[in-house]
C-alpha cells in the first residue's frame, strides 16, 4: 500500500473547486483533493461536510460548481453517463440500505443482473463466493429485517462488492451499529485495504484511521484543513483546528501528540478508540 | 389491584391504608351489573321485536322458498358472475391508469404533476353513477356513430373513478419507501426507471394491498351502477338481477339473496384486508 503507484495516470477520485450548497446555506466551500489508488479516511466534526463531499462524488448530491473525475470520467459532465460510471464505484451508507423486499442473495444479484447482464448462474456464483469474503456464507436465504446491524452492513459491502467496483466509498459504516458489532465491519473493511482496494472511508473511528489509512483528510466548516499521513494528521496535527477537534473527539484521556503512532500493533484495536499507554490525561 | 376482602373500617381520603376509599361495590361487581342491565335491555329489544313482527307474512316476503327457486342457478352463473367480472376489469384498468397518475404525480416535469393532480381532483369530486353516464352516452354524443363495446364501457365507466383513488393510494406508497432503497439502487449503476420497477415500486405494492383490497371491496358495490348503461339479460349483475325478479315477483326475496351474495364477496375480503395489516404491522 503506497501512495504512489503505477497502477494508472489519471487518480481514482480527483475532485477540483467543489462546491455545494444547499439553498443559501454553502456546505462544500471549494475542496480540492485527489485519492490515488489508496486509502483515504475522511475524518472532521459533525456537520462539516463530510456526506456531502463522498455523495457528490457519486453524484447522489449534484455540485453547485466544480469537477468531479472518477479515473478518466467527468462525473459533473452534463453528458456524463452516470449509470455508467457509477457501477464501477461501490457505496456503503450509514443506515445499510439493503432492499428490503428481497432476499440476501437477491440483494447481490439483482443489480449484476440487471445492470452488469451477469447470468443468473454467474451472479449467484459471485454473490456466494463475495458473502464468504464477508463472512456470511449460508445466509443467502434471509431477509435484512432477520440480520443484525453488523451482519447487514457487511451484506451491503457484499452487494457492492458483488459488482466488482474499482473504488469504494464508505459513509460512517459503523455509526449505527451496536458497539459490539463495530469491529466485524472493520474488519471486512481492513481487509479490503490490505486487497489494495481504493477506498474513501468517512469514519468517526480514529483508531481505524489510524492503522489502515494512507492518507487521512480532516474536514471543517466546508473545507480541508489538513491532509497526510495519519501519523501527521492524527499523531501530530499542525492545525489549531484538527489539535481541538481531535482532543475532543479522543476525550476524556487525550493523546499526547507528541506520541509516536506507528508503534500501534496493526490490527490491534479493531473498534475502539486506541489509547496510548503512556497517554496523559487532561493534556 | 383491588381485592373483594370485606374490610369494614372507614377510610377517608387522608385515610393511610393503600386502598382508596372504598365504594359501596367493588369494581367487579359494578362490572357485572353493568353488563348485567345491558343483556337484559337486548332481550327486551330482541323479544317484543320477535312478538310483535308477523312472521309468517317476513318469512314469505323475505324468504320466499318459491321465489329462490326461480333466482337459482342464474343468480350465481350470470348476475354473481358479471359483478365479479365488472369488478376485476374495473380494477386492473384503475389499478394500471392509477400507477400511471401517480407516477406522473411524482414526476419532475410540470405539466404531467398538473395534468396528474387535475385528473385526481376531477374524478373525486364527480359521482360515480355520471361518469359512468358520461362515458354511455356523452362519448357517443360526441363522436356520433362511435360507440364502445359494452365491456369496455363498463371497464373505462368504473375504473376511472377508481383510479383517482388508487393512485392517491399508491402514489403515498411509493413515497413511503425509504429514500435510502433509491439512493442504494442508483449507486449500483440502475437508472432511474429500473429503480422504480424493480426497487420502489415492489416495496409500495407491499404497503398499499390492504387499501387497494378496500378498493376493491368499494368496486364490487360501484359494480351495481353498471345497469345505467342499459344491459341485456346475458350482462345484469346481481343488483340489476335482484331487482328485476323484486319486480317480477312482487316478493322482497332476491333482495336478501343478491345482498348476501354481496357479503359473501365483500367480508372474505375485509377479513383478508384486516389479516394483512396486522402482518404489515407485525413486519414493520
Ligand atoms: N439534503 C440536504 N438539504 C439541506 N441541508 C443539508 C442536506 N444534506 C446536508 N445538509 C446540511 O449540510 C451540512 C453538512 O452535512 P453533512 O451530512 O455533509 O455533514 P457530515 O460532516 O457528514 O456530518 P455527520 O458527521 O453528522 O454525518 C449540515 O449542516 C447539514 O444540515
Ligand atoms: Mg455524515
Amino acid at each position: 500500500m503506497t501512495g504512489t503507484d503505477t497502477r494508472s495516470a489519471a487518480p481514482a477520485i480527483s475532485i477540483r473547486g467543489l462546491h455545494k450548497s444547499f439553498g443559501p446555506v454553502e456546505v462544500l466551500k471549494g475542496i480540492d483533493l485527489d485519492v490515488p489508488g489508496e486509502v483515504v479516511c475522511v475524518i472532521g466534526p459533525s456537520g462539516s461536510g463530510k456526506s456531502t463531499l463522498l455523495r457528490c462524488v457519486n453524484l447522489l448530491e449534484t455540485p453547485t460548481s466544480g469537477k468531479v473525475f472518477v479515473g478518466r470520467d467527468e462525473m459533473t459532465d452534463p453528458d456524463c453517463d452516470l449509470d455508467r460510471v457509477r457501477r464501477r464505484i461501490g457505496m456503503v451508507f450509514q443506515s445499510f440500505n439493503l432492499f428490503a423486499h428481497l432476499n440476501v442473495l437477491r440483494n447481490l444479484t439483482i443489480a449484476q443482473i440487471k445492470v452488469l447482464r451477469r447470468s443468473r448462474t454467474e451472479a449467484e456464483a459471485i454473490a456466494r463466493r463475495t458473502l464468504d469474503r464477508v463472512g456470511l456464507a449460508g445466509r443467502e436465504t434471509a431477509f435484512p429485517a432477520q440480520l443484525s446491524g453488523g451482519q447487514q452492513q457487511r451484506v451491503a459491502i457484499a452487494r457492492s462488492l458483488a459488482m466488482s467496483p474499482e473504488l469504494m466509498l464508505f459513509d460512517e459504516p459503523t455509526s449505527a451499529l451496536d458497539p459490539e458489532l463495530v469491529g466485524e465491519v472493520l474488519a471486512v473493511m481492513r481487509g479490503l485495504a490490505a486487497e489494495g482496494m481504493t477506498m474513501m472511508v468517512v469514519t468517526h473511528e480514529m483508531a481505524f484511521a489510524r492503522d489502515v489509512a494512507d492518507r487521512v483528510v480532516f474536514m471543517d466548516g466546508g473545507v480541508v484543513v489538513e491532509q497526510g499521513p495519519p501519523e501527521q494528521v492524527i499523531g501530530d496535527p499542525q492545525q489549531e483546528r484538527t489539535r481541538a477537534f481531535l482532543s475532543r473527539v479522543l476525550n476524556p484521556t487525550a493523546v499526547d501528540p507528541a506520541e509516536e503512532v506507528s508503534a500501534t500493533p496493526a490490527g490491534a484495536q479493531i473498534g475502539s478508540l486506541h489509547v496510548e499507554p503512556g497517554a496523559v490525561p487532561g493534556h | 389491584m383491588a381485592t373483594t376482602s370485606g374490610t369494614t373500617h372507614p377510610t377517608g381520603p387522608t385515610g393511610e391504608a393503600d386502598d382508596p376509599p372504598k365504594p359501596r361495590m367493588t369494581r367487579r361487581q359494578r362490572a357485572r351489573l353493568s353488563r348485567g342491565i345491558q343483556y337484559a335491555v337486548l332481550v327486551i329489544v330482541v323479544a317484543v321485536i320477535a312478538f310483535r313482527a308477523d312472521w309468517g307474512n317476513l318469512q314469505q316476503a323475505f324468504f320466499n322458498t318459491e321465489v329462490i327457486g326461480r333466482m337459482f342457478p342464474r343468480v350465481l352463473i350470470v348476475a354473481l358472475v358479471n359483478t365479479l367480472l365488472y369488478t376485476a376489469l374495473a380494477f386492473v384498468f384503475g389499478l394500471l391508469l392509477g400507477i400511471v397518475i401517480a407516477l406522473m404525480r411524482l414526476s419532475s416535469v410540470g405539466p404531467y404533476r398538473w395534468l396528474a393532480s387535475a385528473y385526481v381532483e376531477l374524478f373525486r369530486g364527480l359521482p360515480a353513477l355520471l361518469v359512468l353516464f358520461f362515458v354511455a352516452y356523452g362519448i357517443p354524443n360526441a363522436f356520433p356513430g362511435f360507440t364502445l363495446p359494452f365491456l369496455v364501457m363498463v371497464t373505462v365507466g368504473l375504473g376511472l373513478t377508481a383510479a383517482a383513488y388508487m393512485s392517491e393510494t399508491i402514489r403515498a406508497g411509493i413515497q413511503a419507501v425509504p429514500r435510502g432503497q433509491v439512493e442504494a439502487a442508483r449507486t449500483l449503476g440502475m437508472s432511474p426507471a429500473r429503480t422504480m420497477v424493480t426497487i420502489v415500486l415492489p416495496q409500495a405494492f407491499r404497503i398499499v394491498i390492504p387499501p387497494l383490497t378496500n378498493e376493491i371491496i368499494l368496486l364490487t358495490k360501484d359494480s351495481s351502477l353498471v345497469y345505467v348503461l342499459g344491459v341485456t339479460a346475458g350482462q345484469v349483475e346481481l343488483t340489476k338481477f335482484s331487482r328485476d325478479m323484486l319486480n317480477t315477483t312482487v316478493n322482497s326475496t332476491p333482495l336478501l339473496i343478491g345482498g348476501l351474495l354481496y357479503l359473501c364477496i365483500t367480508l372474505p375480503l375485509s377479513q383478508l384486508v384486516r389479516r394483512l395489516e396486522i402482518r404489515h404491522a407485525k413486519a414493520r
